[in-house]
């Protein structure tokens, strides 16, 4: 697996490091809150009625934690790594590279002090304050300056697949962050919206959307096309494909939002192009599925001893099942029944758990040992063990919400032969009360998981590499 | 719209949808030259490389018909600009459409209803349980759904009254909402003196109280709250204020609650529903308020 040394440029790891830790424990941090809000919801008094803890603030600090965090440090762990490998130079400015560490930690420690004391824009996925928006930005624009500096460097001839999409990810999350986090301050922890009514749904559903598809999608995918290829040793399986599916993605996906406001004050044709673009939409998703799975082509055999590439192939999985889900979910007669219930939850969870956790995590027990120059992961029997807590959890967790959220839409448009409504709202509740419990144990299972990461990673980087257990699947 | 913007939509739209369909048609014949298909692209990245190997046909269809759909769907519905669609829909249009046939279908049960006086109607099962079911879904969120109430929100089964429980004040409260107002006191009568009118209105519900601060509230109650709670404090349905020798307490009993609600005054609302529900729907659920004002008689 190790390169020849001769001409390897003398890579920045450090930062990589840094940020590929950071994951770990952010990930568990907001793994937790999602635990913890996920069991306020089964039983309410859970709340402790006090107000830092009440579910409408510990609810923005886990969106936060997950997608900014865990996700955010994954992004820009990998995207480090991999820009450097794939362009033959050392990452541009080590120092900008470095602000870039901090600046983020400070950002997430800021969220998780502001937002359990209540400051918040309302902005869903969006709700940190105005001084933490122009840090952000800043500390965007510092990760751009180096990763495109890195590009402009490089010593090969063409620009890698992966790096197309890590790019795209990061010029579009800042277009979306500065265009939605505009605002009027009133004071250093309160500001409104420069927007209006329709126009700022509209807006804040075009930035929540695309933080689906540029952070969490177009980011990730960037992940895969290194990963993939390195841990099957196998070419990527069509190089058209990914031109055509990188640019119909990026191109169609920011159309989508719309889909959000169905039914809503937003104007009809508004609504209709975010149904036409989202069905548009599923071909250029499917199109980065087929091209990961494709290229475990020729080495299926692999699958039965790597759980690393099983993690890879389950999280693609999951990838094109949500990106099916989705186009469906934004057909207007099937949205009005999915709106507004626990269906939504579950497809944002296929999505965030089976997909963006389960290739972080994948990538992370081929980074780790990388970056630690290290032989391999101490334990590949427990990465096997974390790879069926996670696909577990997962499939119980998704399962549990589609149940619980078709059963909602079914009650909420029940009427009675005069017209009533047969249920009231609070009886939809109580019929969802079991699979909130059902939720919060596949949530619980994929929670209790991130330690069996984090001990392996501890028990990787401590072990001198002499001194690794002997293991069947060494290879790997 | 104005046709700027309409233009512009347009041309972005059709754009972006043409855009799409020759990328994927030029992509799928593109010539790689030398490269034959199955074959290595020839660059290496870390040691990956990238095959040249065709779109999968199905993948390429599936792209073709949704583009298709989508030009369909937009050549019916609108979305392009000002444009309206062949079909004429709108959302609101459906609503309205919507909206007529539940008028046509449920119309005439509601219409049969509303003609029969309220104490005719509390007789009748049908009527009853169908004001259940609108009181579960309009009124329970503040009175509870075994009506009940709450702090603040008052109890509908109980034999105290705010503003009445005859059919007609029933339907009213209903139909035009109530707004309850007892003005805040604190400043007027002072920290002591809140005390001892508290000290007092609680006494003549029997509860035991500093006999000494209960007679100096009751001076201070005749200066202050007799022009709304009368002499005897069993309160004025006219105005909404409340009995206060029952022993039933909106807001608390508490010597403290008590004390807050004259130190700081109360305002109670109740929602009009005239046109939330409209007055047949309302003849129907002031007739089951009605039935738990005669049972608790």
């Amino acid at each position: 697996m190790n390169q020849t040394a001769h001409s390897q440029p003398e890579y920045n790891l450090g930062v990589v490091r840094q940020l590929t830790v950071m994951t770990i424990v952010w990930g568990i941090v907001g793994m937790l809150v999602g635990v913890i809000i996920a069991a306020q919801l089964a039983w309410p008094a859970l709340n402790l009625d006090l107000p830092w803890t009440s579910f409408g603030r510990l609810r923005p600090l886990h969106t936060n934690a997950v997608i900014f965090a865990f996700g955010g440090c994954a992004l820009m762990a990998t995207s480090f790594y991999v820009v450097q490998r794939t362009c033959r130079v050392p990452l541009a400015f080590p120092a900008l590279a470095s602000f870039v560490f901090w600046g983020w930690q400070l950002v997430i420690v800021l969220a998780a002090i502001s937002l359990p004391l209540g400051y918040t824009s309302t902005k869903e996925y969006a709700e940190l304050e105005w001084p933490i928006d122009i840090l952000i930005a800043v500390v965007w624009i510092v990760y751009a300056i180096v990763f495109f500096t890195t590009i402009a460097r490089r010593t090969t001839s063409h620009i890698y697949v992966a790096n197309w999409f890590f790019g795209a990810f990061i010029i579009t999350v800042a277009v979306l962050h500065i265009v939605n986090s505009m605002a009027v301050p009133v004071s250093m922890t309160k500001s409104y919206s420069a927007y209006a009514g329709a126009m700022d749904a509209m807006i804040q559903w075009w930035y929540g959307h695309n933080a689906v598809g540029f952070f969490l999608t177009a980011g990730f995918l960037g992940m895969m096309y290194y990963f993939i290829p390195i841990q099957a040793g196998r070419p990527v399986y069509s190089y058209r494909l990914s031109i055509v599916h990188f640019w119909g993605l990026i191109a169609i996906y920011i159309w989508a939002g719309p889909h959000h406001l169905h039914y809503t004050a937003l104007p009809d044709w508004t609504q209709s192009l975010g149904m036409v673009f989202s069905l548009i939409l599923l071909a250029p998703s499917w199109g980065g599925m087929i091209n990961g799975i494709m290229t475990l082509s020729g080495a299926w055999e692999k699958l039965r001893t790597d759980p690393i590439l099983k993690f890879l192939i389950v999280a693609l999985s999951f990838y094109g099942m949500s990106t099916f889900e989705g186009p469906m979910m934004a057909i207007k007669t099937v949205n009005a029944l999915s709106h507004y219930t626990d269906w939504t939850v579950g497809h944002v969870h296929s999505g965030a758990l089976g997909w963006v956790a389960m290739i972080t995590i994948g990538c992370l027990y081929i980074l780790v040992p990388r970056i630690f120059d290290k032989p391999r992961m101490y334990s590949i029997k427990l990465i096997n063990v974390h790879f069926w807590m996670c696909s577990i959890g997962t499939i119980l967790y998704i399962a549990s919400m589609w149940i619980s959220g078709v059963m909602q839409g079914l009650m909420w448009r029940a009427v009675n032969s005069d017209g009533t409504l047969t249920y009231s709202f609070i009886e939809s509740i109580a019929a969802s009360h079991p699979y909130y419990i059902v939720r919060l144990i596949g949530g619980g299972l994929f929670f209790l998981g991130m330690f069996l990461l984090a001990y392996n990673v501890w028990k990787t980087v401590r072990t001198p590499n002499d001194q690794f257990p002997p293991t069947e699947s060494a290879t790997a | 719209m104005s046709s700027f913007w309409n233009w512009y939509i347009i041309i972005i739209v059709l754009g972006l949808i043409f855009g799409s369909a020759i990328l994927l048609y030029f992509t799928h014949n593109m010539g790689t030259g030398d490269i034959k298909e199955g074959e290595s692209m020839g660059h290496s990245f870390d040691g990956i490389e990238e095959l040249n190997n065709p779109l999968p046909k199905w993948w390429n269809l599936m792209f073709w018909i949704s583009i298709i759909y989508g030009l369909g769907y937009l050549a019916l519905y609108p979305g392009l600009g000002s444009y309206q669609g062949i079909l004429g829909w709108s959302s609101t249009g459906q609503w309205q459409t919507e909206m007529d046939k539940a008028e046509n279908t449920y119309g005439p049960i509601y219409e049969k209803m509303a003609a029969t006086p309220i104490e005719e109607l509390v007789n009748n099962d049908e009527a009853l349980s169908m004001g259940q079911r609108l009181f579960s879904n309009n009124c329970a969120v503040c009175h509870g759904s075994n009506a009940r109430g709450a702090q603040g929100y008052p109890n509908l089964t109980d034999n105290d009254w705010l503003y009445g429980s005859n059919p007609a004040q029933i339907k009213q409260s209903i139909m035009m909402g109530r707004s309850g107002m007892m003005p805040a006191l604190g400043a007027a009568l002072g920290e002591e003196g809140t005390k001892q009118v508290a000290s007092y209105v609680r006494s003549l519900n029997g509860y035991s109280v500093d006999v000494e601060a209960a007679s100096q509230g009751e001076q201070k109650f005749k200066m202050f709250c007799v022009a709304c709670h009368g002499m005897e404090a069993k309160g004025n349905q006219l105005l909404g204020a409340p009995n206060l020798t029952d022993g039933i307490w909106l807001y608390g009993g508490s010597q403290k609650m008590v004390e807050q609600t004259i130190n700081q005054g109360r305002s109670g609302k109740m929602p009009s529903h005239k046109d939330l529900l409209g007055e047949e729907k309302v003849h129907i659920l002031a007739t089951y308020i009605y039935n738990f004002a005669k049972t608790a008689e």
